[in-house]
């Protein structure tokens, strides 16, 4: 079947074809051009080639069990994902979330944020030529996915932030290791600043290309750094503000122009306000009560004493559960304990335990909404990321949206590229940071 | 409270047109009639409410009841820093309503998005095809009525 441009096109002009399996495309995407020598007249956007059915699979999958599919959504950045839908759940259930918790959130999700768009701008720099720079913020990168993979055991599909809270405890050295990422990262941006900032080759691929006036922006329904690259005010953070931002000391930066240039330029200010939060974090997150990890009794130790007598050592964990101890909980999870997962070492060693743990976990049990619908949105790596949850009251939601910042500013990108330069497709696809998994769901 | 006047306001204006508001866990709602969105949607865009930005449009289906889809928009208003949740139900035998894409460029992706996966018509929009799946698609998959492991494939699998 031909598509909307095959018939549109003129005759004498060339038709071109950009992806989906384009080493520009990351991400799979495909733009179909339509050129009159170099100039682009006329161009359509076909997207879906990731799309995985994520809001029907959500509709078969319990509360808890649906928390994992998140985290392939925005795929660089999932603990930002988790977070949003957790805290949907959460507006529905109406938790309170212990303050130590949600610090360790605040935390994750801003090195979350500079992941993310040290991801973007690393694969935009790349795609422009410059590849240094393509190296030192991945390098940066790696630092902070240390801090998160010491804490979280994943680094990229973490599933950490849970319902009720987060699902274990900071790691004993993280603050060591977090300095470290900051002052890595702090390096990295200065080098890369370097390097682009007054560039005459990324200057001349960047600067007042692609430009995107406010009131265009608005209406294309952008969100994030792309919008404050325009010069709207506007970040969830600030706007509605959820966990405790709003006793942190940040600023949002804004951009002058909507080119290219101050998506770029953008993204690279708001890293450094997230590592600013993160430095507030190190100073201000409360002190864990119980001791960080549990000297006790091995685990096979226990399972083999409970046949005979009720434990009452401490117990050791594996170390897949570790920092997730029961003495842990109450910094890190609600009060709340119809909504958590019950402890390990009471599912194990007593009766009561693997009732409890049976209650949560079987079909038709475990954490059940009161019926209703939420709208949630937190401050993606993109943009507002919002879940919207429909609850027939079950245990499985009866409908779960999600409104991905990425599907809103990529259908901009048609109108962005028309009348522009074949060459000026890369940087201005780069500076999108378009996430398939987002994307298309 | 200034968020109360917005939706006592508009149920004066509006009177039979908003059957229903709702402020269910701080989300203001207004259950309107499917004739009048455009009217209504116009108005608040426009000011003294500037809700300029439509944040998010989706469509949930309630199979076995009549009438059986709704239709749900996020409105934001970046001057007033308010959001606006408006809803609207549709019958399945008169699957349709009017499009926004005259008032938001994005409505245009996010209809074709409800299409695709729901099969609403929406009346003006300029280019009303499949977004993620592939044209000779059957069925609409996010229907409460499409089994979740009914396969499509293109090419005939390998037995």
């Amino acid at each position: 079947m031909p598509t909307r441009i095959q018939k549109e096109a003129r005759k004498e002009s060339l038709l071109l074809n950009m992806g989906p399996s384009h080493p520009a495309m990351h991400g799979t995407i495909r733009v179909m051009v339509e050129l009159d020598g170099e100039r682009i007249l006329n161009s359509e956007l076909e997207v879906g080639y990731l799309h995985r059915g994520f809001e029907k699979i959500c509709e078969h999958r319990t509360y808890f069990n649906l928390l994992p599919y998140t985290d392939r959504l925005n795929y660089v950045s999932p603990l930002i994902n988790n977070l949003g839908y957790v805290m949907a759940v959460e507006k529905m259930l109406g938790i309170e979330v212990p303050e130590r918790a949600q610090y360790i959130r605040v935390i994750m999700s801003e090195l979350s944020r500079i992941s993310d768009h040290l991801t973007c701008l690393a694969a935009m720099a790349m795609e422009c030529g410059a590849f240094t720079v393509f190296l030192y913020k991945i390098k940066a990168r790696e630092f902070i996915w240390d801090v998160i993979e010491e804490t979280t055991g994943a680094r990229m599909t973490t599933s950490y932030i849970r319902i009720g809270g987060v699902r274990a405890d900071l790691h004993p050295d993280w603050k060591e290791s977090l300095q470290k990422a900051i002052i890595e990262t702090r390096k990295v941006l200065k080098d890369v600043a370097g390097l682009l900032n007054k560039n005459k080759i990324f200057f001349n691929r960047t600067m007042d290309i692609a430009v995107m006036r406010p009131e265009e922006a608005i209406s294309f329904g952008w969100t994030g750094p792309c919008l404050r690259s325009t010069g709207v005010y506007y970040d969830v953070r600030k706007a509605h503000p959820y966990l405790v931002y709003d006793q942190m000391d940040f600023e949002v930066p804004l951009g002058k122009r909507g080119d290219n240039y101050d998506r770029y330029d953008v993204r690279m200010r708001e890293m450094e306000q997230s590592l600013r939060i993160v430095e507030q974090c190190l100073e201000k997150t409360p002190k864990s009560k119980g001791p960080l990890m549990v000297k006790g009794i091995e685990p096979v130790q226990a399972i083999k004493a409970s046949r005979k007598k009720k434990v009452e050592e401490r117990i050791k964990l594996s170390p897949n559960l570790e920092g997730s101890e029961k003495e842990v909980y109450e910094d890190i999870l609600t009060e709340n304990r119809k909504y958590i997962v019950p402890p390990k070492e009471n599912t194990y060693t007593s009766i009561e335990g693997i009732i409890n743990h049976f209650k949560f976990f079987m079909k038709g049990h475990g954490i059940r909404p009161p019926k209703g619908e939420v709208y949630f949105s937190v401050e993606g790596g993109n943009g507002e990321l919002g879940y919207y949850i429909v609850s027939d009251g079950t245990d499985k939601p009866y409908r779960l949206h999600l409104r991905g910042p990425c599907f809103h500013i990529v259908s901009a990108m048609e109108k962005l590229i028309q009348g522009r330069y074949v060459a000026d497709v890369i940087p201005t696809f780069g500076s999108f940071n378009m996430i398939g998994g987002e994307l298309d769901r | 409270m200034e968020k109360k006047k917005i939706v006592g306001l508009l149920k004066e204006r509006f009177q039979d047109k908003i059957k229903e508001t709702s402020a269910h866990l701080g989300d203001e709602t207004l259950v309107i009639d499917r004739a009048s969105l455009l009217e209504i949607v116009t108005f608040l865009k426009n000011k003294p409410y500037e809700y300029n930005m439509l944040l998010d449009l989706t469509c949930v289906d309630f199979l076995g009841q009549e009438p059986r889809f709704e239709m749900v928009y996020h409105l934001l208003s970046l001057p007033k820093n308010h959001r606006l949740r408006i809803k609207t139900r549709l019958s399945e035998k008169d699957l349709s309503i009017d499009s926004l894409t005259s008032l938001w460029e994005n409505a245009n992706w996010l209809e074709r998005e409800v299409y695709d996966m729901f099969g609403v018509r929406f009346k003006g929009h300029p280019d009303l095809r499949r977004i993620f799946m592939y044209d000779d698609f059957e069925g609409y998959p996010l229907r409460k009525d499409y089994p979740l492991r009914k396969r499509q494939p293109r090419i005939p699998l390998r037995k």
